[in-house]
Formats: structure tokens, C-alpha cells, sequence
């Protein structure tokens, strides 16, 4: 009896021997597959040599880059865009394997992608954070796993020495496009400004106030009579100009400056209401963040006086940092993407583009 | 003396006096910065329609109000609440638009499909929502938070699947109509009050209040005099899905789109506070309608008053958070009984004087 057990452990061993040889060789050879198929494609059809040499590129560099994307969410058509663009950018024709993850606006769920990416031991991993805070622990351990992390789309607070490189828009920059657009277009003339913030705390909201705060400093004639948060709502921004409406009453304000597009069509919503014009020929000049499609089409019209982006398609931005470290090339810690600025058809800006019908249809989403 | 006494003793009087409370930190505040005192109450016709502080906190209050008519009859008979109406608002406006402005679109300016189906697929999501949750706590036994937990994640999800992940926005006046105006009165007031009209007759004309609480108060002992208990914990959240549909197509006729992220996003916190300042028991039992009612318009007071002062919206929840506190421990036992003691201590006193 204890001979046929020890016959059938040394049986089970051998087994489980091989099977893990086999297991250990298929990498192999499935990396070395396309090195060497991509050459013997080269020769039987020169026609077609210039994909087929996009195709060596990365097995020449030894295999996929495989690159993690925690994503805030899908809150907004603009971050459908960014997402799409990541997606398109990071395929598997460009020689990437993305593992695409949508947090859904949780802060706990992103920590355990972002854990989860290190456990798998990709190449490169980039969040967009949804909060800044909380980050320190598992930059920590992204470092010592030597994975390198991108910081995109929002900021975090944390030393930057614990991620490779951050890049995004400058939202104070934003801020200030447009406090310099209305700078121009007031032309010395009074500003009773209204701001519908975003929400509390986000960095879009901190960037976007500091910024058209620092303009605002500049002209001792505008006044920022209140500021109140519209939670990024429209819900939110028409509640709170409603509110606004009713404080400071028609008339006693010229400028209402709302922190994305959303809450700009909650406050044309209660100005309507109230009875109170608005527009390139109205009494009231409603500047706006974000430039969503809806919301350039507002510009189009003339109601949105002034809309500024943050630009969405930043994952080429993202890819140029990822080809510099595969390179072995140093990176900057900080990759501004520039946004852009949209104005009303009929006023000219230096700082702005008049909208027209096809830089609408020229858009990416 | 006894007529202040009676109005005291009324089980309205204390939600009342904390709305009236909170109203008028307004008017100490428009006295302290020079404005007409009483400009918080002050109602006219502007552009034609109803303009005012206090036309604001009834319309903007209106989905917390019809909520609190669901999540009353959920914790008088269940002794427990229903998380998850936030999320089934969401799901509710998200089917309702989904289907007006077909899948994958996101922009119309002209129904897919009429109107009332629309609108009756919304509510009718929204009951099957309740029916799923009074289920799980009627017949499953599972704890009402636990049982609603489930829904309170998956709605919102749902309703962003629905909707592709996007904002699906129907721009038609007759769909605008329920979230805007109605000749010079807001929509949504009509609305809720139709509801918490509909609702008090019910309760009043039938025995239903009084099954409900009996079966909040002793669930087996109900079931011994006869009453089926399960079946009316089921029909209470029903119900309050169905107060939770309802108030989701307001919300999201209010903004003509489904902005499944966001509508409704904690207001079933803010139902469960309204039951709770309303005087009501969390703990189940006797109910007190009215006062739910008053204690949704009172959560609206609070929010449209911060506006009013202009108090920073950082700062804003610790404001609402302290006259939260101050509500509640005002309605508190200790506090009722220091009261009645003193009174009682006085009217000791005048009797010793006369004597």
C-alpha cells in the first residue's frame, strides 16, 4: 500500500514538474513569436512595410507596454473624452496593453486599482485622482514596487518626489484666461461679479477662483460681490442664482462667472425666470469653464459670453512622457497641457478664439 | 396662559417652532445689515410669476417633501429606513429621459416616445424598486438598511447604465412644464402638495395609518389580532418608492435632463432627517405626517437662509450641522421635561402667592 502511495506521489510530482515548465516557457516564446514574424512579414510584402515595421516597434523593445489608467469616472462628456482619447492613444495597434479601470468618484475604489496595478506589476500607471489628499502611502508603494506614476488631469497632494511626473491642465492659468478676456472685453468699464463655485475643495474650484481672483486684484473697479458653491450641478447652479438673483437683485450685477458649464445652464435657467437678459446682448456676460459641446453651441448663440477649456485629449501628452522614460530619458515633473478659450461670434480677443460653426464641428467630442 | 399652554401641548407645536426659528435668523440678519426686516417673507410677481425667499424653500423643498411622505410610512412600520430613494430618483429620471430621448441619444428637442410613457415607466421602476426592497424586509427579514443598501448602489448604476454614462438632455417645454412653472406658481409646489394631499386623505379616510402603526409598534402581535403584517411593511415601501419616482421625475424635469450622477444624491439623508424633525421616532410606531412635511421644508429653510447670508459655502454644512443639533435637542425628552418641570415650578409658586 505505501508503495503504490509513494509510486503515485512521485507520479503527481512529475506531473506538476512539467506542467509548470510549461508554464514558465510559453512567455517566452509568445514574446519572441512577433520579433520574429514581423521581419519574415517585411520580406514577403514590402507594400505593407510601414505598419508592419509600427508593429516591430514594440517587440523590438521587448515586449507590450502595459500601462494602468485609474479614471476619476464618467461624470461629464468631457471625461468621456478624455477617456475615449486614452483608450485610442493606448491601444494594442500602438503597441500598449491598457488596463482601463473607471472609479466611479470613489476615492477607496481608486487606492485599490491603483494597488491592484502595482500587484499585476505594469509598466507605467497614471491616476487622475479624484481626491488630492491621501495619496502618500501608495505612491509609497508604486516607488518601491519601481513602478514610475503619472499624475493626470488633477493634482495631488503629496511630495513630488513620490510619483515620475504630473501633467494637466494649469487651472489657475484658466482663471486668469478669463479674467484677462473680461479685462479686455470690459475694457475699464465696472464689474459687479457673481461666481457660481464648483465643488468644495476640488482643485478645478481652488485653481479656477485663485486665478480669476489674481485678475480681479488687478482692477480696482470690478467687485466680486458673492461667491457661493453650485456643487458642478445645473441643479446646484440654478439654485444658487436664483439665490443671487434675490440678494443682489436685476441689475446690480453685470458679470456671473459659473466654474463649469453645467451650472452655467442652471443660471441662465434662473435668470430666465427672473426675467434678466443675458448674452452678448444682454445685461449680464455669463463666462463659463469647460467647453462641452452644449456648451460651445451656448457660445454660438451668444449666450455664454466666454468659454474656457481645459483640453480633454491629453493621453498624447501622457504617451510622449511614457516614450521618454522607455527611452531612458530624464522627464520634467511638470507637463503643462494648454487649454484654450472660446468667445461669442462678433468680439474679437487675443486671447480667445471666436467661435464659429466649424470650430464646433471641428471638435473632438 | 392656558391658550399658550394649549399651543405648546400640540404635537405640531415644536417642528413648527423650529421652522420658525430658523426663519428667523433671516431676520435678525436683514435687521443687523439694514434690510427691510421682514424681506425673507416678502412674496411678489416678478416677471410674471411667484418671487420670494419663502416660494424658493416651498419649491426647491418639494423633493425632500414628497420623499418624507414614503420614508414617514417606511420607518413607522419597519422601525427602519429606506436608503436607497436617492439612487431610485436617479434611476427613475434616467429610465424616464432614456426612453423620451431614446438610447444612446443624448440631446432632443422632440419625444421619442409620448410623454406619459415616459413619466409612468419612471414611476413604475420606482414601485418596482420599493416592491424589491419591501420584499427583502417584509418577507426576508433582512434588516431595512442592509435590504436597501442593495439598491442604494445599484439605482444610481443602473441609472447610469440606462443612460449610456451620460447626461441625456430632452429639451420640450411640456417636459420643462413639471420642473418650472405652472401659470405663476412653481410646478413642483403643485406637485408635492397634490401628493401630501392625496397621502393625508388616505391615511385619514381609511384605517391604514392605523395598521401601519400598530405594526410599527408590535409586528406579531398585529399578527396575531389578525392584521398582515408583512403585506403592509411591503405596501409602506411601495409607497415610498413611489414617493421616490415622483420626486425623481421633479428633479429631473427641474434641470430637462437626467443627470443620473447627481439627482438626488444624499437626499435620502435628508428625508430620514425631515421624518426625524418632525418629531417622529426612528424607532418606529406612531407617525406624525405633518410634521415630516414640516421637517422637509424646514431642511430647505436652513439651506435657502445659508444662501441668503451668504455664508460660505466651506463653511456651510457646520452652520446646517449646529442648527441640525439645536432642532433636535430642542424636540429632545430631557429638554421637553426641564421645560414642563419649570413651568410646573411656577405655576407652584403662583399658587402659593394667591394663597
Amino acid at each position: 500500500m505505501k508503495k503504490k502511495l509513494a509510486l503515485l506521489l512521485v507520479a503527481a510530482m512529475t506531473v506538476s514538474s512539467l506542467v509548470a515548465c510549461g508554464n514558465s516557457e510559453a512567455p517566452a516564446e509568445e514574446a519572441a513569436a512577433p520579433a520574429e514574424e514581423a521581419p519574415a512579414e517585411e520580406e514577403a510584402a514590402p507594400a505593407e512595410e510601414a505598419p508592419a515595421e509600427e508593429e516591430a516597434a514594440p517587440a523590438a523593445d521587448g515586449e507590450v507596454v502595459t500601462v494602468g489608467f485609474a479614471q476619476v469616472g464618467h461624470e461629464s462628456d468631457w471625461r468621456a473624452a478624455n477617456t475615449k482619447n486614452y483608450q485610442d492613444t493606448f491601444s494594442a495597434e500602438n503597441g500598449y496593453e491598457l488596463s482601463f479601470v473607471d472609479c466611479d468618484n470613489d476615492h477607496a475604489v481608486q487606492i485599490e486599482t491603483v494597488r491592484g496595478f502595482i500587484e499585476q506589476e505594469l509598466d507605467y500607471i497614471c491616476i487622475a485622482p479624484i481626491q488630492s489628499a491621501g495619496w502618500d502611502t501608495v505612491l509609497q508603494e508604486a516607488q518601491d514596487a519601481g513602478i514610475p506614476v503619472l499624475i493626470v488631469d488633477r493634482a495631488v497632494d503629496a511630495a513630488d518626489t513620490l510619483y515620475t511626473t504630473a501633467l494637466g491642465c494649469d487651472m489657475v492659468a484658466e482663471g486668469e484666461a478669463a479674467g484677462n478676456w473680461l479685462a479686455e472685453y470690459l475694457d475699464g468699464a465696472d464689474a459687479n461679479i457673481l461666481v457660481i463655485e464648483g465643488s468644495v475643495g476640488a482643485s478645478a474650484t481652488l485653481g479656477r477662483t485663485e486665478g480669476f481672483n489674481n485678475i480681479v486684484a488687478q482692477n480696482s473697479n470690478w467687485k466680486v460681490l458673492d461667491s457661493q458653491s453650485g456643487d458642478f450641478t445645473q441643479a446646484g447652479g440654478q439654485e444658487v442664482m436664483e439665490s443671487f438673483i434675490k440678494t443682489y437683485g436685476a441689475g446690480n450685477f453685470n458679470v456671473v462667472v459659473c466654474q463649469n458649464d453645467n451650472e452655467a445652464y442652471g443660471a441662465m435657467d434662473a435668470m430666465d425666470a427672473a426675467g434678466i437678459t443675458y448674452g452678448v446682448d444682454g445685461d449680464v456676460q455669463i463666462i463659463s469653464f469647460d467647453a462641452t459641446h452644449d456648451g460651445l453651441q451656448y457660445t454660438l448663440d451668444g449666450k455664454i459670453t466666454c468659454n474656457v477649456e481645459c483640453n480633454p485629449l491629453q493621453a498624447g501628452f501622457a504617451e510622449e512622457v511614457i516614450k521618454k522614460l522607455e527611452a531612458g530619458e530624464e522627464v520634467d515633473k511638470w507637463t503643462l497641457v494648454e487649454d484654450q478659450a472660446f468667445v461669442a461670434p462678433g468680439i474679437e480677443s487675443q486671447y480667445a478664439v471666436t467661435m464659429s460653426q466649424e470650430v464646433l464641428d471641428g471638435r473632438a467630442y | 396662559m392656558d391658550k399658550i399652554k394649549k399651543i405648546t401641548k400640540m404635537k405640531l407645536f415644536l417642528p413648527i417652532f423650529s421652522m420658525i426659528l430658523v426663519m428667523m435668523i433671516n431676520v435678525v440678519y436683514d435687521i443687523a445689515t439694514g434690510n427691510a426686516p421682514l424681506s425673507f417673507f416678502s412674496i411678489s410677481i416678478n416677471n410674471g410669476i411667484l418671487y420670494g425667499r419663502l416660494i424658493d424653500v416651498l419649491n426647491r423643498g418639494s423633493e425632500v417633501a414628497i420623499l418624507a411622505i414614503g420614508m414617514t410610512l417606511v420607518v413607522s412600520a419597519s422601525a427602519g429606513t429606506d436608503i436607497s430613494v436617492g439612487s431610485v430618483m436617479s434611476l427613475s429620471g434616467g429610465l424616464c429621459c432614456m426612453l423620451l430621448a431614446g438610447y444612446g441619444v443624448t440631446n432632443v428637442d422632440q419625444y421619442n416616445v409620448p410623454l406619459w410613457v415616459g413619466m409612468l415607466a419612471g414611476v413604475a421602476i420606482a414601485c418596482v424598486c420599493g416592491l424589491f426592497n419591501g420584499f427583502l424586509v417584509a418577507y426576508m427579514n433582512i434588516q431595512p438598511m442592509v435590504a436597501t443598501l442593495i439598491l442604494w448602489s445599484a439605482g444610481r448604476a443602473i441609472g447610469l447604465l440606462l443612460c449610456n454614462s451620460n447626461i441625456v438632455y430632452v429639451r420640450v417645454p411640456s417636459f420643462q412644464f413639471f420642473g418650472a412653472y405652472c401659470g405663476i406658481i412653481p410646478t413642483p409646489i403643485i406637485i408635492a402638495a397634490v401628493c401630501v394631499a392625496i397621502a393625508s386623505i388616505v391615511l385619514k379616510t381609511t384605517a391604514l395609518g392605523t395598521y401601519i402603526q400598530s405594526v410599527g409598534i408590535n409586528k406579531k402581535a398585529s399578527r396575531i389580532s389578525g392584521f398582515n403584517s408583512a403585506k403592509i411593511i411591503l405596501l409602506c415601501y411601495v409607497i415610498c418608492g413611489l414617493c421616490a419616482g415622483i420626486s425623481g421625475l421633479v428633479a429631473t424635469c427641474r434641470i430637462y435632463s437626467a443627470d443620473t450622477n447627481n439627482i438626488g444624491l444624499n437626499m435620502e439623508l435628508d428625508a430620514i432627517l425631515a421624518v426625524a424633525l418632525g418629531g417622529n421616532s426612528l424607532g418606529g410606531g406612531k407617525f406624525n405626517l405633518a410634521g415630516s412635511i414640516i421637517g422637509a421644508y424646514t431642511i430647505q429653510a436652513i439651506t435657502t437662509t445659508l444662501y441668503a447670508l451668504g455664508v460660505s459655502s466651506a463653511q456651510a454644512p457646520v452652520f446646517k450641522a449646529i442648527v441640525v443639533i439645536l432642532i433636535v435637542v430642542i424636540q429632545s425628552q430631557p429638554v421637553k421635561d426641564y421645560f414642563k418641570k419649570l413651568s410646573s415650578k411656577k405655576a407652584a409658586a403662583k399658587e402659593a402667592v394667591q394663597a
